[in-house]
């Protein structure tokens, strides 16, 4: 049984997605939580995952008993489990607070959902850079349909942008994935990684042009500066619990940056080794410098908050330009930290634009909330970790990635980092007096908030103290993965030598 | 054969490129079609190209085919008939809901048209 733990994160989402869309109407309160207990079990399975992970073993799950490099294969290392667990936390935090009334706004928002968190969970294990095209494109045809969820015109309106966007990015996925197959003859990831290292001086154009394609589709998806246009508006257009989701879908490009070019195109890939680096390191930066633009334009609270999250993908993709294992370890517990805490950002933006009546979440005055003081509480412990403000996870994330640049790359680094916080604290310091200060009184007595809101915020919320009293453990543990990602003649040998894996 | 192949792929990605880049819903869900018609005859050649070749294996084991870039062609064009079915209803729904068939939601030439006439008023 513990044999086939790796393919559970796969296998039990898409089980609970066909049984929940099966029936289309009714059976509300038995979908839910059957919803819940899914993705519960889900979190259950991530942690006894990291636990074997942690070890440093690397292991791999052999689809169909296929051994590689010839079957497909799903690959648990540190990395992935990290992910994995990062997913299922988030995802249950969206799923609670989708029980308040959230889904029932459309059909199928459950079943969607789990189908969404198999291809999310799919694309982190997966070791075979053609699985990885298969499971971005379940993930992505399930994002399209949540992001539709509801209705409205301006999903419709920023839903068109972004399918069109993600087909188009589908395309060139494909080219690249058939550039590198014509260059090296396999698809499996490790098997890449030992041939690139011996390529034929002539096929080392071919390689370069895929490598460099696959870069380019990889921040399509994780909203790299010249292609996050998409971004900002489809994130502040969805509904709240798919938004909080789609935290970790950019992430998904990060993710995919970080394995491809530590793995494939790492320190012994010969002439093509650390290619993307550079062309990473300074997109990073203007990213970020563009993103605290946008953070303090922004006038509605939801779109800020996609901007912050814009922040966020800047800062993870300048650790990756870094590329040094000190690097790599901060930008992973920045991560886990900016996912929970912008997901928690987005669900409470939804809370107080459903309190606030005509005004929304647009940054005006408006009437007062009936529970403005609780929700201000929330909005203050969540704005102090996102802007990265001590006590909370957010000030250790950015320390340890400031700590991590070294020589010239501080000077670009630290003006930029440090700047973005505070266009981040002025806009979310000018967003919450708005908000909460600037009413124009009136009856507070409005609808009551849901309790299941409250759990879902809280328990993504409880994660960033929890970050800073764990933070020794997690550090450690984030080390260890980037020491591991350094080194990738272990994740070769582990699949292609080792034959004595899981069945 | 290849240069035939080869710019049939690019005449194809040419014509896709040029139509998803067009304003409307209807010419952007076609060139994305043409996009993925000419992303799956790349696919195809990727394995180069042999003619008269065994599918697997013949009986005297010469002149074989490469098998998987045939099972990845496949792999796509399922996804891209989904993801295209996915777009046309996503554009119709687009067209009745927004009331017109631009990309982004809005026509910029019936509105010049309206503020041309305002003007001559």
């Amino acid at each position: 049984m513990t044999a086939h733990l790796t393919v559970l994160p796969v296998a039990l989402p898409l089980l609970s997605a066909m049984l929940l869309l099966s029936k289309r109407h009714g059976y509300i309160r038995l979908k839910r939580l059957f919803s819940v207990a899914s993705t519960a079990v889900l979190t259950l399975v991530s942690a006894a995952l990291i636990a074997r992970a942690a070890g440093g073993e690397i292991t791999y799950y052999a689809l169909g008993n296929w051994q590689p490099p010839f079957g497909i294969v799903l690959v648990l290392d540190r990395l992935s489990a990290l992910m994995v667990l990062l997913t299922a936390l988030l995802a249950l935090g969206c799923v609670i607070f989708a029980c308040a009334g959230e889904d029932e706004r459309g059909s199928n928002f459950h079943g969607l959902f789990q189908l969404q968190l198999m291809g999310i969970n799919g694309a982190f294990l997966t070791g075979d850079l053609f699985n990885l095209f298969v499971f971005f494109e379940v993930l992505l045809l399930a994002s399209y349909a949540l992001l539709l969820h509801g209705g409205g015109k301006a999903r419709i309106q920023s839903a068109v942008h972004y399918v069109i966007l993600n087909m188009a990015g589908s395309s060139l996925f494909l080219i690249a994935v058939g550039t590198l197959y014509g260059a090296t003859g396999t698809l499996n990831m490790a098997d890449m990684a030992a041939r690139i290292s011996s390529l034929p001086a002539e096929r080392e154009g071919l390689a370069t042009a895929g490598a460099l394609l696959l870069l380019v589709v990889f921040s399509l998806k994780a909203a790299m500066l010249p292609l996050y246009f998409w971004m900002p508006r489809a994130y502040a257009a969805a509904p709240a619990p798919v938004a909080a989701l789609f935290a970790v879908m950019t992430k998904i490009g990060v993710y995919a940056i970080l394995r491809v070019y530590s793995l494939i195109f790492g320190e012994q890939a010969g002439g093509l080794a650390n290619l993307g680096q550079g062309w990473v390191w300074w997109l990073a930066l203007l990213t970020l410098a563009v993103a605290s633009v946008g953070v303090l334009a922004s006038r509605d609270l939801r779109q800020l908050i996609a901007y912050l999250l814009l922040v966020s993908v800047g800062t993870l993709l300048a650790g990756i330009g870094m590329g040094s294992i000190a690097a790599v370890s901060a930008l992973l517990y920045y991560l886990v930290h900016t996912t929970l805490v912008t997901g928690a950002l987005f669900l409470l933006a939804e809370m107080i634009g459903a309190q606030r009546g005509k005004a929304g979440t647009r940054i005006v005055k408006g009437r007062q909330m009936p529970q403005g003081q609780a929700l201000s509480l929330a909005f203050f412990i969540a704005a102090v970790a996102v802007v990265g403000m001590p006590p909370l996870s957010g000030a250790l994330g950015k320390v340890l990635v400031m700590d991590a640049a070294i020589g010239s790359q501080r000077l670009w680094l630290w003006p930029i980092l440090l700047l973005s916080g505070l266009a981040a604290m002025v806009a979310l310091s000018r967003a919450g007096s708005t908000l909460f200060w600037r009413s124009q009184g009136g009856d507070d007595s409005g609808e009551r908030l849901a309790r299941r809101q409250w759990a879902g915020v809280g328990l993504l919320l409880a994660f960033s103290p929890l970050l800073v009293a764990l933070a020794g453990a997690v550090s450690d543990y984030t080390l260890a993965t980037a020491e591991q990602l350094a080194n990738p003649e272990a994740f070769i040998d582990a699949l292609l030598i080792d034959a004595g894996g899981a069945p | 054969m290849e240069s035939l192949f080869a710019i049939t792929t690019g005449v194809l990605s040419a014509c896709g490129l040029y139509l998803t880049l067009r304003g409307r819903t209807f010419p952007v869900v076609v060139g994305l079609t043409l996009l993925s018609y000419a992303v799956n005859l790349f696919l195809f050649s990727m394995g180069g190209l042999t003619t008269d070749g065994a599918a697997v294996v013949n009986a005297n084991n010469s002149g074989m085919t490469d098998p998987l870039p045939q099972a990845l062609v496949l792999t796509a064009i399922v996804i891209g008939f989904a993801m295209t079915a996915f777009a046309i209803i996503l554009a119709m729904r687009s067209r009745g809901d927004m009331g017109n068939d631009h990309v982004d939601g809005h026509d910029y030439d019936v509105r010049q048209d309206n503020s041309r006439k305002e003007r001559q008023r």
